[in-house]
């Protein structure tokens, strides 16, 4: 069928519609190889990935960087960063690495610090965090208020003209002009030569004789534009490409891919690992994701006052303010209080001032009416400038998106008060960003993610983590902090490292799988997959889960493995690669069920209820699980809490880094 | 002239997460660059405005229209069902995105 008509819906040339009729735009050929050699392969180039590069290529390896979208702009920090954490070391910070970790473990919990990682990766973020991010100043992003926008306010350093967000007493956190950061970690990287290898999905790592749990040499992976086949031969590589997500959400109906979280953060990288024997953990833990699924406001683009928005004044629809309490809930009366520590706290990230604990209550009663709004025009001129103009100009996802399109449209933080969402009285709690909220069976993965040691290194030789691939995963500067230090590490290793050997049968046997699903141009899409392999996780891995439901899980994971999967079609090489995500998706859901299995008791700190083992956390369980591959079978075993300063490791933060982390 | 009518599967829900004005756009493809999930794709013709292809795929993070070298000659908004309003202080008027007849735009540029 040929269509000529170029119009659509009034609007030329901006309809999918027309576009498949049409021959596919790039130059399609499926299976021929290209095979790149490095002494450091790093596959995801976001944050941890340009990091992990630049470091690498200091320590005078060879690096190629390969990359599902673009290093321009790839990732969740692609579109910026507001805010820098645990810069415990800047000049004008009162709080030291080991105090700061002590902090972080007050505040979360045993099995991991949330966003910060666990107490390896915190605490490598308490060290190199101002590093990084003065490695990032020298490429001409703006951490500091070098234009003097701010002189005179509290959270400013008057020495330094550091910028500090949340904690003003303790001076860790750094307000950052950072909206094209990744722009300028591209040009640095090839300044210094780095290979930069866009639009790549990687499905496969190499490893020594083809073999699962041996030495990994490199990875396979397959162009999105062209269906090309990439051989990356590598001394050392990098995982460094964040967790799945959409396991158990799927739909592009609702907003796009923004239902999910970054849109490529997909299962290949994890049934990668998996297929060649790392060992993972956290794999049982994932957590409703009712305000973060495809039902809620886009991030940071509603009233609230949280995050980027903390500390914004909220109030009602008559105008009547919300009160603020600190962590003793005594009620502070100006704005100022709500960047300061309560009497006998150290420091805060999150579990600093918060609202009146009782607000859901007070809604629910009428003493607050709703909807209410973020009052901007009543913040103190300096907090209203940096919340809207800096914080909302630079974090991921918000300079264009939200600051300059609401702009356009008219809006002036000076007059206007950002509405927030209406949602039922219950979900105004502290913490959450209220962006309206979704149905309870979307939950996604939390801090799942492969076992690494003080090298950053996993259970096998060859192979490091970097950024929130890592188990508990990392913010923008645990990204940064991580893939510097993973940088440094692979590159000592792969300057002693014997030549990489790749096996031909593992190749050829990969090129088979990930092509076949061209051959099948009728199979099942992988959209219908993708909500498929969701509706399995919902029904028999969802919030209430026992052995049979579990089972039954596996039993519909296998049968759709056998039946829609070996007949799935793609019909260009982005359909392909899609497709190929899909697929992972079925492994990972797999891991995740037979993880769930391993762990035979409840948990309230892993949001994990056992219908079969109904008592919580019971003290014999308080550990974490670790699951692998191994012969084609499953394999679990355990951690303890705080392995990381636990025999064979030392007893102390300071022993542990210094001893490692090859500075 | 009567247009021709074609047999067509549906829009998907969010179509029109970026608009180009053929006007303005080079053809320069840009905006490509930028994108993460193929949202838009070369033009066969050379020149011409890139293809809005996968348009349920953005992730409506706007690196495309910071990437584009002439302004207005590509723009994003937020799908429909994505839009809160704010109500103007002194006056409780009550505006959003997309409105009839919005206020001027701020022309203030963000900071950095």
């Amino acid at each position: 069928m040929v269509v000529d008509d170029k119009i659509y819906g009034g609007k030329e040339m901006s309809e999918p519609i027309y576009a498949q009729f049409k021959k596919w735009p790039y130059p399609v050929n499926y299976g021929k190889e290209n095979e790149i050699s490095a002494d450091v392969l790093i596959i995801g180039g976001g944050i941890a990935g340009c990091h992990a590069a630049l470091n690498a290529t200091k320590k005078g390896a060879k690096v190629a960087v390969v990359e599902k979208a673009t290093v321009l702009r790839s990732g969740a920090g692609g579109d910026g960063v507001d805010h820098w954490h645990l810069a415990c070391t800047n000049p004008a910070s009162r709080i030291t690495p080991e105090e700061m970790v002590g902090v972080l473990k007050s505040t979360f919990s045993d099995y991991g610090y949330g966003e910060f990682g666990n107490g390896i990766t915190a605490y490598i973020s308490c060290q190199e965090s101002y590093p990084a991010l003065l490695d990032i100043e020298k490429m001409g992003i703006k951490v500091r208020d070098v234009d003097d926008l701010f002189v005179g306010a509290s959270f400013r350093d008057e020495k330094t003209k550091l910028l500090f967000a949340y904690d003003y007493d303790n001076r860790f956190c750094i307000r950052v002009q950072a909206a094209n950061v990744k722009p300028a970690l591209q040009k640095e990287l090839k300044r210094l030569g780095v290979g930069i290898y866009d639009r790549i999905i990687v499905t496969s790592l190499l490893t020594e004789g083809g073999k699962p749990g041996n030495r990994v040499v490199g990875a396979m992976g397959v162009n999105m534009h062209t269906g090309e086949f990439y051989i990356f031969r590598a001394k050392a590589t990098i995982v460094s490409t964040s967790k799945p997500n959409g396991l158990w959400v799927f739909s592009t109906e609702l907003k796009g891919s923004a239902a999910l979280q970054e849109p490529n953060l997909s299962a290949e990288s994890f049934a990668m690992l998996w297929n060649a024997g790392v060992e993972l953990t956290m794999m049982e833990a994932s957590g409703t994701r009712m305000q973060t699924g495809g039902f809620s406001h886009f991030m940071y683009s509603t009233g609230n006052s949280h995050n980027t928005w903390f500390a914004c004044t909220l109030v009602d629809a008559n105008g009547k303010e919300i009160p603020w309490v600190d962590r003793n809930g005594k009620i502070l009366k100006t704005v100022e209080e709500r960047y300061h520590c309560a009497p006998g706290q150290r420091a805060f990230v999150y579990d600093g001032p918060r609202f009146i604990p009782d607000l859901p209550e007070r809604i629910a009663r009428g003493e607050f009416k709703l909807p209410l709004y973020a009052d901007l025009p009543s913040m103190p001129e300096h907090e209203r400038r940096a919340i809207w103009g800096l914080m909302v100009g630079n974090e991921g996802k918000t300079r264009i998106p939200i600051y300059l399109t609401f702009q356009k449209w008219g809006f002036d933080p000076d007059k206007d008060m950002l509405q927030a969402t209406v949602q039922p009285p219950d979900l105004y709690t502290w913490g959450a960003w209220w962006k309206g909220y979704g149905p309870r069976q979307y939950r996604g993965l939390m801090g799942g993610g492969p076992v690494f040691d003080w090298d950053l290194k996993t259970n096998l030789e060859g192979l490091y983590a970097a950024g929130s691939t890592l188990a508990c995963g990392a913010n923008h500067s645990g990204s940064a902090t991580t893939g510097r230090y993973a940088g440094r590490k692979a590159a000592r290793y792969a300057s002693t490292a014997r030549e990489p050997v790749i096996d031909r049968k593992q190749v050829d046997k990969e090129k088979a799988r990930v092509y076949a699903p061209v051959s099948r141009k009728d199979g099942m899409g992988w959209k219908e997959l993708k909500a498929g392999l969701t509706r399995i996780m919902q029904d028999y891995c969802g919030e209430y889960k026992n052995e049979e439901v579990l089972q039954m899980g596996l039993r519909w994971l296998s049968s759709i493995g056998e039946s829609e999967i070996a007949s799935a079609g793609a019909r260009n090489p982005h359909e392909l690669g899609r497709t190929l995500e899909a697929m992972a998706q079925a492994t990972v859901s797999e891991v995740i069920i037979q993880a769930c299995l391993a762990r035979k008791a409840s948990s309230k700190t892993l949001d994990f209820k056992r219908l079969d083992y109904p008592q919580m956390d019971p003290p014999e369980w308080n550990k974490f699980i670790t699951i692998r591959q191994e012969n084609g079978k499953v394999k679990t075993g355990e951690l303890p809490l705080n392995f990381w300063i636990l025999p064979p490791n030392a007893p102390t933060y300071e022993e542990n880094y210094r001893k490692h982390c090859e500075l | 002239m009567e247009d021709a009518v074609y047999m067509m599967p549906n829009p998907a829900t969010p179509n029109q997460c970026v608009v180009i004005d053929p006007e303005l756009c080079k053809g320069c493809n840009s905006c490509i660059e930028a994108c993460r999930t193929d949202v838009l794709v070369p033009n066969l013709e050379k020149g011409e405005p890139p293809i809005v292809l996968y348009p349920e795929e953005c992730w409506f993070c706007g690196c495309c229209v910071g990437n584009c070298p002439v302004p207005g000659a590509i723009r994003m908004d937020f799908p429909l069902n994505q839009r809160v309003g704010w109500k103007r202080k002194a006056t409780g008027e009550y505006f959003r995105i997309g409105m009839k007849n919005p206020p001027p735009p701020n022309e203030r540029p963000p900071i950095g």
